[in-house]
């Protein structure tokens, strides 16, 4: 094979890998969309303090640290002991479910038949809120995130993709992220228990029934707000996959509530009430961008990924405005 | 005893010379399990129902009928806890109702059907049933999401009475298909499965008729009786076409912008002059 399709294909599959992680985030916004029409602005920020939670709690970090030490004058940081990834992550996870069942409580409870974009202006209030909640309970530096998953690139598969190229040509192998096809691995897991969820069970039935007509199911006895909690506390859940993988891969940063932004193109190109259509959306924008840098970044100076995924959605919304697998109801953001 | 006791005692007794006087027969219907007392329901400045008392008694099949805008619709809703009257009182099953969410009204034993067909659209018609026996599934969250403490025996039962359904709905053949696509006599139907799917102490249907033709008329009137004789579920149902009303109903309310001008059975109703006033109309001069 020429060193060129090697090259291509290095950067295709690592398209993907991207790709993945966006598809997680759009995930939690399709996820509450179906059930409630809406359009979550704070999913991003939902990850990101899912995250700090998590990483907080191995760290055995003592929450509002610095506002105790400023009101108190104490000197407190840490409890002095660390937390496995997997009782942290078991905590993240109810600190998750305890946030749906508050925003219920404080929010949707009292917007109920409101119309969409109230709920949507609510959810952009929700997202600055937890955002400065989070650096509040947490604080806003940087942290690593060691959930005990290996990282760097994979040697074998260098060595492997090496043998692929000609021979004597100047190629030294592919290289792809251990930790991206972990994420990668996470991520399919995840879709698949949502979808077996979803199919299989009452609640599941119930979720899917309240998408489809909220009077109705009223009627055969479900309860609107069970069901929002439930939805949540999902959206919640896939936050918190999303935010330890990215967290794993660039750290626990503030900036990691701006991969809501790239959410928004996925969700335009696979259409909003779609969850396969939130994978595909994410695979297509994570190789388009990494090929468009890969071809046409060199002709236009570089840095194309920061707008290939908007322009793509554009393109859409003037030829296909409900996405590739969604209904027409995109008027409704 | 007590007052409430006193009173039942009276009307059923006041009810059972009704019946004998009217020809029902009274070893099929039971006591009264629904009793609507004075309800007013406004909206605003408009008045939607109008001091309305009536009741519904076990096994019967109770039609409310009036011209558009009557309000039939609204009392429907009231009792199915869509709605809230402002003034009155509801009794279930000799208990008081308090202000009560409609998912809990459904939780009591009260099932629905929609003028408007509200069903699942995108879920399959056996699935749509299903969601009917929401109410009568007991594990919890944890048992059917890990599959453990009986959820696997409670889903196969369920299921088993589901398909009952179908096939006593004769819909077999459509199992599978998700409802969007059935034609609407075929959703009309699946709507009364998903109702009945609840083993509802009362079920409410609103106008399970309209926009049928006549041979899916025919059908639903069948399904509605057959449902009343075998099951002995007791019915509340709206509908505009007199004739189905006059032949399936043991007795009929008339409303009339919001106030009721007429209630028994089919014959005393049609010989309503204030009835045949409101259907035919008449100059108020």
């Amino acid at each position: 094979m020429g060193v060129g399709l090697l090259n291509t294909i290095e950067v295709i599959l690592n398209g993907l890998m991207t790709g993945v992680l966006y598809s997680l985030v759009a995930l939690g916004f399709v996820l509450i969309f179906k059930a409630s029409g809406i359009f979550n602005y704070a999913q991003g920020v939902m990850s990101l303090f899912a995250a700090l939670t998590l990483v907080g709690f191995q760290n055995g970090q003592i929450p509002f640290a610095e506002l105790i030490n400023a009101v108190f004058g104490t000197d407190l940081h840490t409890f002095g002991f660390t937390m496995p990834a997997i009782l942290a992550t078991i905590f993240a996870l109810g600190v998750m479910v305890l946030f749906a069942i508050i925003v219920e409580r404080l929010i949707l409870k009292h917007l109920v038949n409101q119309e969409p974009i109230i709920l949507f202006m609510a959810t952009i209030g929700l997202a600055y809120f937890l955002e400065g909640f989070g650096d509040m309970m947490w604080g806003s530096d940087i942290k690593t995130m060691d959930l005990g998953l290996p990282q760097g690139g994979s040697f074998w598969f260098e060595e492997v993709t090496q043998g692929w190229a000609a021979e004597g040509a100047d190629y030294w192998g592919m290289y792809i992220d251990v930790l991206d096809v972990i994420a990668a691995g996470v991520a399919v897991l995840l879709v698949i228990a949502l979808t077996v969820f979803s199919q299989y069970t009452k609640t599941g039935r119930a979720l899917r029934a309240v998408a489809d007509d909220h009077q109705a199911a009223l009627s055969v006895g479900i309860s609107l707000r069970y069901i929002w909690v439930v939805t949540w506390a999902i959206a919640g859940f896939v936050a918190l996959v999303a935010g330890s993988m990215w967290g794993a891969k660039s750290g626990v940063q503030f900036s990691l509530s701006l991969i809501a932004l790239k959410a928004l193109p996925v969700l335009m190109l696979g259409g909003f009430t779609s969850i396969p259509g939130a994978i595909v959306g994410g695979l297509l924008i994570g190789v388009g961008e990494k090929l468009f840098e890969f071809y046409v970044g060199p002709m236009v100076g570089g840095a194309t990924e920061n707008w290939f995924a908007y322009v793509l959605a554009l393109i859409f919304l003037v030829f296909r405005p409900q996405g590739l697998f969604g209904d027409k109801i995109i008027e409704r953001v | 005893m007590s007052i409430q006791a006193a009173e039942a005692a009276r009307d059923d007794a006041s009810y059972a010379a009704q019946e004998e006087a009217h020809g029902i027969d009274p070893r099929r219907i039971g006591d009264v399990v629904m009793e609507m007392k004075n309800i007013t329901l406004r909206f605003g400045g408009v008045t939607a129902i109008k001091d309305i008392s009536f009741d519904i008694r076990e096994h019967e099949i109770r039609a409310i009928i009036g011209p558009n805008g009557a309000g039939k619709s609204s009392m429907l809703n009231v009792i199915n806890g869509f709605y809230h009257p402002q003034e009155g009182e509801i009794w279930f099953r000799g208990e008081k109702r308090g202000p009560m969410r409609p998912h809990e009204i459904a939780h009591q034993g009260i099932a629905r059907t929609f003028q408007n067909i509200a069903l699942f659209k995108g879920m399959s018609t056996l699935d749509n049933i299903m969601t009917g026996r929401m109410t009568l599934m007991k594990t919890n969250f944890w048992q059917h999401t890990l599959w453990k403490g009986g959820a696997e025996r409670e889903e196969v039962e369920h299921r088993r009475r589901v398909e009952e359904i179908i096939d006593f709905l004769e819909i077999q053949a459509i199992r599978k298909t998700p409802v969007g696509r059935l034609p609407y006599g075929l959703q009309k139907r699946v709507e009364l499965g998903r109702a009945l799917a609840a083993e509802p102490k009362l079920l409410l249907l609103d106008e399970p008729m309209a926009g049928m033709n006549v041979e899916e008329k025919e059908d639903m009137c069948r399904f509605i009786l057959d449902v009343n004789d075998e099951f002995g579920t007791t019915i509340a149902l709206i509908e505009h076409d007199m004739g189905v009303v006059m032949d399936i109903a043991d007795r009929v309310v008339v409303l009339d912008y919001g106030r009721k001008i007429g209630d028994g059975t089919p014959d005393e109703v049609r010989s309503n002059q204030d009835v045949i006033d409101a259907y035919l109309g008449v100059s108020h001069d």
